[in-house]
């Protein structure tokens, strides 16, 4: 290379290491450290918005029509509202930035062995853009006549129609945000596929990559290859709102059925978008907690690739009553079904490698496990709305909202706490209390299945979603179901109360907790090889890597782990 | 000494602290290449989302175009739509003499395919003008803003590719150096799929 293309790079260099005044260090980082925590507690402040939406809607089912204390009256208008964006909210601005924007800038670097992303300007720029999604996002909350109500899947009529609506920038500027919000990952997306396949340690072979990297990867590929129908969708949507088109509007010669293809054909991969990084995530957490080498790793990847290709051609068994063609939705049961399979592969590969280990039960752990036990139903549940003979039936009743709350909780929330109690020694240099975290386990998750069990059975009994008072249909307001609706508010107010131990225990070990060394948990993978937490520019010197990251309790060895780049003895 | 960037500059630059300390090897596809790969690929998926989203409305409707909605010019938008492909064609072989280190060259052919692609674009906006004048226009039927959306969002990619090339080609007429190619390829890249799409849609969109 030519000496001017050096001398560029010198000064590049030196520049980048130069001490970083406060604007520059934490406002407008580079540090992809940096911006993966910005991610990470925007996040984290979403979802305390989206709980709060769903405290104050929950408590309208149990006590419909009386105030709820620290909210108020949930008027039918609100209602709808708050259940839109509570839904939107814990997707796109909790799911999407905690788990793969924010630990995935954080962990990719470091666990590949690099000192940033290889394009740290444009990961910025996403954050930005994300930022300003989110604003848009609570700003649709003020405008004239509220937030959009037509449910995050944003069906039209509904959707495009001011008359209908009745929140004519409301729906514009929820739609403006999700469409921000989606650029923004594009960026990122891109930054996240080249560093791990250009800028990996040497040595690190395909085989050796960690499988939470792995997954953030492939589910940032299924984002990339689906986003671009929604983009489209949203764009037609938004000028059917504001312009007069009528690309959805039977009245106008449009299709309204459209947009529900448009919409699932992102949608369904969407799910498997945030499934696999907190896949990912617990496959490197249970590995290190029953210091077991990961069973198959090869299976998990490649079982991961089958779910995501077929994430793909499953999408319209969302639709079977929307009226499409019954021979169309055969094809659909099927896919549906078929793509149970390489999920439930994964699941054993991660049950066959918990079987016989020295499991120590920390809260990383705890997390870890719980998000198996939890997910496992959320999965099987989804096998039965895939038939669609059965679905009929359960389309649009609280089954399907008991499904995916036993997919998503799990996945983000049960996700977010394992990942945050995993690398926080690693993040802040301290160490969490494993008191409060075990009581913070067992307060979220007993009361996350008292939440959501009722909800099958509600759902059986045919209660649909989207009501706003239950007990205006005779059918639906008996005393037994009823109970179950109660039992289930209190059960969400009960899990709320308990993440003030969270709360607690995050904010003081960040401060006070007992200094954490390199590595806390014993574990092999790259990130545990430098100080805790990592200096700006990761690695004083580029790590080699000489094996895969699950090597744990190999026979013949003193130590039950083997660090990554830890050179074999000649 | 030979040092391996594989940190290309996508935009601006980034930093290379550690390929100070010890060798990389080079990537198989740089990184530039490589990330605007896989934004042609969400790109691809975009266009053929509209495609399908006009092939289902269409077939939604018994007269195509719909009656009373003017015709589109066929013959003018061929001889644009060769004047497009020609720009690709030219920002092919300036990134051949790129590659072969001919920057002098390059650079003039680079900017031959800029300004036939600015052509078109202002060739589109005139159309555009009389389309309008004909009373084709977005809520005039589902025809029009089909229309308009689809051929509005290329227009929109060739617009902003052209702009970025622009700069570069500016950058570079300045500075010729290598470091500028590295920033250049990717959109030259990006042009290639920019006009490719172009004659599907005016096979799907004008030819029916
Ligand atoms: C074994 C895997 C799965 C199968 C077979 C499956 C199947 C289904 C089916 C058939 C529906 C449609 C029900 C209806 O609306 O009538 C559905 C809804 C849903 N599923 Fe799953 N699912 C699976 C996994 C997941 C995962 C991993 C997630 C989340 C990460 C998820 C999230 C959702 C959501 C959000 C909905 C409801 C969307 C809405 O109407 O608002 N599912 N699932
Ligand atoms: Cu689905």
């Amino acid at each position: 290379m030519s000496q001017a293309t050096t001398a560029v790079q010198k000064e590049q260099h030196s520049e980048h290491h130069q001490e970083l005044s406060f604007l520059y260090k934490y406002i407008l980082p580079l540090d992809h450290k940096i911006i993966g925590m910005q991610y990470i507690f925007t996040g984290l402040i979403m979802a305390v918005i989206g709980g709060y939406f769903a405290y104050a809607f929950r408590m309208q089912l149990a006590f419909p029509g009386e105030i709820v204390p620290l909210y108020g009256l949930v008027g039918p208008g609100e209602y709808n509202m708050l259940v839109t964006n509570h839904g939107t909210i814990m997707i796109f601005w909790v799911a999407m930035p905690v788990l793969i924007a924010g630990f995935g800038n954080y962990i990719i670097p470091l666990m590949i062995g690099c000192d940033d992303m290889v394009f740290p300007r444009l990961n910025r720029l996403s954050y930005q853009i994300f930022l300003a999604s989110a604003l848009v996002l609570i700003l649709s909350f003020f405008v004239k006549g509220g937030g959009f109500g037509g449910a995050w899947t944003a069906y039209p009529p509904l959707s495009s129609v001011a008359e209908y609506s009745l929140t004519d920038w409301g729906s514009s500027l929820w739609l403006l945000a999700v469409a921000l919000e989606f650029v923004s990952f594009l960026l990122g997306g891109i930054n996240f596929i080249t560093t791990t396949m250009n800028s990996r340690a040497p040595g690190m072979k395909m085989m050796d990559i960690p499988i939470a990297v792995w997954f953030i990867v492939i589910a940032v590929i299924l984002f990339m290859a689906s986003v671009g129908p929604l983009i489209a969708g949203a764009v037609m949507l938004f000028m059917d709102q504001r312009i007069g088109t009528s690309f959805f509007l039977p009245s106008g010669g449009g299709d309204p059925l459209l947009w529900q293809h448009l919409f699932w054909f992102f949608g369904h991969p969407e799910v498997y978008v945030v499934l696999l990084p907190t896949m990912g995530i617990v496959a490197d957490i249970i590995t290190v907690f029953a210091r077991k080498k990961l069973f198959g790793y090869r299976t998990v990847l490649y079982t991961a690739f089958a779910t995501g290709g077929l994430s793909f051609v499953v999408w319209a068994h969302h639709q079977f009553i929307a009226g499409i063609d019954p021979r169309m939705a055969n094809v659909f049961v099927v896919t549906t079904v078929l793509i149970s399979i390489p999920l439930a592969e994964m699941m054993f590969c991660y049950i066959a490698t918990l079987y016989g280990g020295s499991i120590q039960f920390t809260t990383p752990m705890l997390w870890g496990l719980g998000f198996l036990a939890a997910f496992l139903i959320g999965g099987v549940t989804g096998i039965y709305l895939g038939a669609s003979a059965i679905d009929v039936y359960f389309h649009d009743s609280y089954f399907v909202i008991a499904h995916f709350h036993y997919t998503f909780f799990p996945i983000t929330i049960i996700g977010m706490f394992a990942a945050l109690t995993y690398w926080f020694p690693k993040m802040f240099g301290r160490m969490m209390n494993e008191t409060l975290g075990k009581i913070h386990f067992w307060g979220t998750f007993i009361p996350f299945n008292c939440l959501f069990l009722p909800l099958f059975l509600l759902g059986l009994a045919g209660q649909n979603r989207r009501v706003y008072n239950f007990l205006n249909y005779p059918d639906l307001a008996r005393q037994e179901l009823h109970d179950l609706r109660v039992f289930a508010t209190m059960s969400l107010v009960v899990m709320l109360l308990f993440q003030f131990v969270f709360i607690y225990n995050f904010f003081v070990s960040m401060f006070f907790g007992k200094k954490a060394p390199n590595n806390p948990w014993e574990a092999n993978s790259l990130e545990w090889s430098i100080p805790s937490p990592p200096p700006h520019g990761n690695f004083k010197t580029l790590p080699s890597v000489y094996r895969g990251p699950y090597e744990y309790s190999v026979p013949g060895r003193e130590s039950d782990y083997w660090p990554q780049n830890e050179p074999p003895k000649k | 000494m030979k040092k391996s960037s594989n940190q290309t500059v996508f935009l601006t630059t980034s930093e290379v602290s550690l390929s100070n300390t010890s060798p990389r090897h080079k990537p198989p596809i740089s990184n530039g290449i490589l990330g605007m790969t896989i934004f042609i690929v969400t790109e691809a998926m975009f266009f053929a989302a509209l495609i399908s989203a006009y092939l289902v409305i269409r077939s939604g409707q018994d007269e195509w175009p719909p009656w009373g909605q003017p015709r589109l010019p066929i013959e003018t938008t061929a001889i644009n739509t060769i004047i497009l492909v020609a720009s690709g064609v030219f920002m092919f072989f300036s990134h051949k003499l790129f590659k072969k280190n001919k920057i002098i060259e390059g650079h003039r052919l680079m900017g031959i395919s800029i300004l036939l692609g600015s052509f078109f674009l202002i060739a589109q906006g005139r159309e555009w003008l009389e389309l309008i004048e004909f009373g084709l226009t977005v809520s005039s039927s589902v025809y029009g803003g089909l229309f308009y959306l689809i051929i509005g969002a290329h227009g929109f990619h060739v617009l902003g590719t052209i702009l970025v090339l622009l700069y570069y080609w500016q950058k570079l007429k300045n500075s010729k150096n290598q470091i500028e190619l590295e920033n250049i390829f990717p959109f030259q890249i990006l042009w290639y799929f920019v006009v490719i799409v172009w004659p599907i849609l005016y096979t799907l969109i004008y030819l029916n």
